[in-house]
């Protein structure tokens, strides 16, 4: 295959149509064609994005109290800036105060030595004085070198607090959904035996699961000094909301994935005398990921979403925290950075959405799923 | 009864005479429904088939009369409901790499690459084999297909024919000792098919081993096989008499389109599937319509066939 086929195929397996028509216009291909499919893929949501700011502005200009008012597109993208520059100025701080805190350091272990030769060279009475003088410095030494700044976490900070949380409580949702997906596709029985669970449990709000989390969590910490913790209990609260809420797209579509495999395919298994073990490695969990994936991307969707409130609610650090800090704050900018928030909030939820079909296409050979 | 044809002494007379020297597989008085109660459908009823060691058979029959349903009881895919079915004397119970069998819709797995496909077959019926040896007789089968420029491709990027040849290929490369085809080339092109027709006839004309080939072609059939059982059409189908090709091999499909033997072969057997469908129509029509009326138990015109010991006699 050429680099225009491959390309091609990237644009199919990333489910980015988008750059499809740029690919074919580059190798030189029906130039009338092509501009069709730019205008329907760029071109459109441009104008629709355009047609959308010029609403949110004329929205910002009418939606004004006493007390605050929707922030306009320029007071939001100004305050994403400065919630930007606010990171750089703190890193560019703590930075300094390390750099200040080093410098000490090497100061009070020269006075150290000072001391030292000194009290090499001193009387026996005036030996311990220095002795426990630089004793004194070299602790002072130790204490500034093992200086960490320990700032309010910025807006770029909780965008990865919330990203570790997310992934953290995802991944427990895929290793507990996928093996009972499985068992539940392959026998009947379990699936009976699951079926009432699963429906009960799928639709429950989110949120309703984060007291019955915190219970849980809390008695699990209940004899550990929260120093020795290896994770915050606010973090294991977030992370087992998300899972629990993220858990049931993947097990529904698993099971269905695994249950649904072409029974040609089981047949090609059975003249071949296939083992259990090889049946599922060769031929079920194969066949069933394309639906897997399909789960796992409603599941980190639905995670992503769970996650903000949870966040809020936990109080764990994150962008659910820092958009209920900011609106508790309530200064003349608060509107327009939750505003921000917002949008990197679904941008980042979009991201996760792209890998995912990226993932399944992936997977599913000769059969992408359309973006 | 209202299948004529089963209860046709001359049929069981000829199915006895056939079950001459060494068969194979053996299929006494076998019965195969689907479903239970009300929702019962029977498909096939009363089989009697002997597939004799080395031979190649063909059978014959209109879509949907449980060709497929028979290939699955020979593989073992299915169990049958009543009857004997045995290979070597002993009971068919599941299936087994014995009895190779190349499926209706290829069933590749869209997963693997040509290469994997065969190598998965290959790895799991010759496990004791040191790995390249494996790997050796995994290309040789990929080279006899013709399609060495296309092993490292996943199935989605081939084209019909080609994944025929992989589905062949896979189950070949088993070392079958009875081959089973299900409409091996019914979803190919003309100009595809008559090119795989010479291949197969090619391979089995080397390997010889004992090939059981479904197909609704009367011409390709008559071309490939050594006998050809029309499948009478279902519900409660059966088999019908067998017609002996005694053309000579290797045999041509251009050279036999001029062959008078071909021509009343092709013609009886034509005539016969012709009839039986006829008589199941009018089976059907009469069950469907008025239930409760007795039909007088006529055969139709059309059933008087040239006898097959005539017809090989001719040639
Ligand atoms: N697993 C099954 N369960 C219920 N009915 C079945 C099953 N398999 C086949 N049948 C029925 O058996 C009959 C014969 O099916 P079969 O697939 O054997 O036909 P066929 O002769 O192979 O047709 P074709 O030429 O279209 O492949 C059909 O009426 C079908 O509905
Ligand atoms: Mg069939």
């Amino acid at each position: 295959m050429n680099w225009r086929g491959k390309l091609l195929t990237f644009c199919k397996v990333t489910g980015m149509p988008v750059l499809e028509p740029f690919v074919r216009l580059a190798a030189g291909e029906d130039v009338k064609e092509q501009l069709v499919g730019i205008s329907k893929f760029v071109l459109l949501p441009a104008l629709a994005i355009a047609l959308f700011i010029g609403l949110w502005s004329a929205a910002a200009k009418t939606i004004v109290s006493d007390s605050a008012q929707l922030p306009s597109p320029t007071a939001t993208w100004n305050a994403g800036i400065e919630l930007f520059e606010m990171h750089a100025d703190q890193r560019q701080a703590d930075r300094d105060a390390k750099k200040e805190k080093l410098t000490e350091a090497v100061e009070s272990l020269a006075m150290a030595r000072g001391f030292d030769e000194l009290a090499a060279k001193a009387t026996e009475e005036k030996k311990s004085l220095y002795a426990a003088e630089a004793q004194k410095n070299r602790k002072r030494a130790v204490l500034a070198a093992n200086y960490t700044p320990s700032s309010a976490p910025t807006f770029i900070d909780q965008i990865i607090n919330s990203l570790v949380t997310v992934a953290f409580g995802f991944l427990i949702a895929t290793a507990i959904a996928i093996p009972i997906g499985v068992m539940c596709g392959m026998s009947p029985w379990v699936n009976a035996a699951m079926t009432p669970f699963i429906q009960v449990f799928k639709p429950v709000s989110p949120l309703a699961w984060l007291p019955i989390a915190a219970v849980v969590i809390i008695w699990a910490y209940s004899g550990t000094d929260p120093e020795d913790a290896l994770f915050s209990k606010a973090f294991l609260t977030s992370a087992a909301t998300v899972s629990l809420c993220s858990l049931w797209p993947t097990l529904v579509n698993t099971t269905f994935g695994v249950a649904s495999v072409n029974q040609d395919y089981l047949n090609v298994a059975r003249v071949l005398k296939l083992s259990w073990a090889q049946q599922l490695y060769k031929i079920i969990l194969p066949a069933s990921l394309p639906l897997m994936f399909a789960g796992l991307r409603i599941s980190l969707g639905v995670g992503w979403m769970v996650l903000i409130a949870a966040d809020m609610l936990a109080q764990n650090p994150g962008l659910g925290k820092f958009v209920w800090d900011t609106y508790q704050n309530g200064s003349s900018v608060s509107y327009a950075r939750i505003t921000f928030s917002v949008i990197v909030i679904g941008a980042i939820g979009l991201v996760f959405d792209r890998i995912m079909i990226c993932l399944r296409n992936l997977v599913s050979f000769g059969d992408t799923a359309p973006a | 009864m209202s299948t004529a044809v089963l209860t046709d002494p001359k049929t069981k007379i000829r199915v006895s005479q056939s079950s001459a020297p060494q068969p194979i597989i053996q299929m006494r008085e076998v019965c195969k429904g689907f479903g239970s109660g009300v929702t019962r459908n029977e498909v096939l009823t009363n089989i009697n088939l002997n597939v004799r060691e080395g031979e190649f058979l063909a059978i014959v029959g209109f879509s949907g009369s449980g060709k497929s349903t028979f290939m699955k009881l020979l593989a073992g895919l299915e169990t049958i409901d009543s009857g004997t079915l045995t290979m070597d004397g002993q009971t068919i119970t599941g299936p087994n790499p014995e009895r190779g069998l190349v499926f209706q819709n290829y069933s590749l797995l869209p997963w693997l690459t040509v290469r994997g496909n065969i190598a998965l077959s290959v790895n799991s019926v010759f496990r004791k084999w040191g790995r390249g040896e494996r790997a050796d007789h995994v290309e040789k089968f990929i080279e006899m297909v013709g399609l060495t420029h296309a092993a490292h491709r996943r199935p989605h990027e081939l084209s019909g024919g080609m994944r025929q040849r992989v589905s062949l290929a896979r189950t070949l490369a088993m070392k079958p000792k009875v081959l089973l085809l299900d409409e091996p080339l019914s979803a190919l092109d003309a100009m595809t098919r008559s090119v795989l027709q010479e291949e197969i006839l090619k391979i089995w004309e080397e390997e010889r081993q004992t090939c059981v080939m479904i197909t609704n072609d009367v011409d390709e059939a008559i071309l490939v096989a050594d006998r050809i059982v029309p499948l009478n059409p279902g519900p409660n189908a059966s088999l019908g008499p067998a017609f002996t090709v005694e053309l000579d091999r290797p045999r041509k499909s251009s050279e036999l389109n001029h062959s008078d033997a071909f021509k009343g072969l092709r013609n009886a057997v034509t005539n016969y599937l012709v009839a039986v469908r006829q008589k199941s129509r009018e089976d059907e029509a009469a069950t469907t319509t008025a239930p409760k009326v007795e039909l007088p138990d006529l055969e139709p015109l059309a059933m008087k066939l040239p006898h097959v010991s005539s017809l090989t006699a001719a040639k």
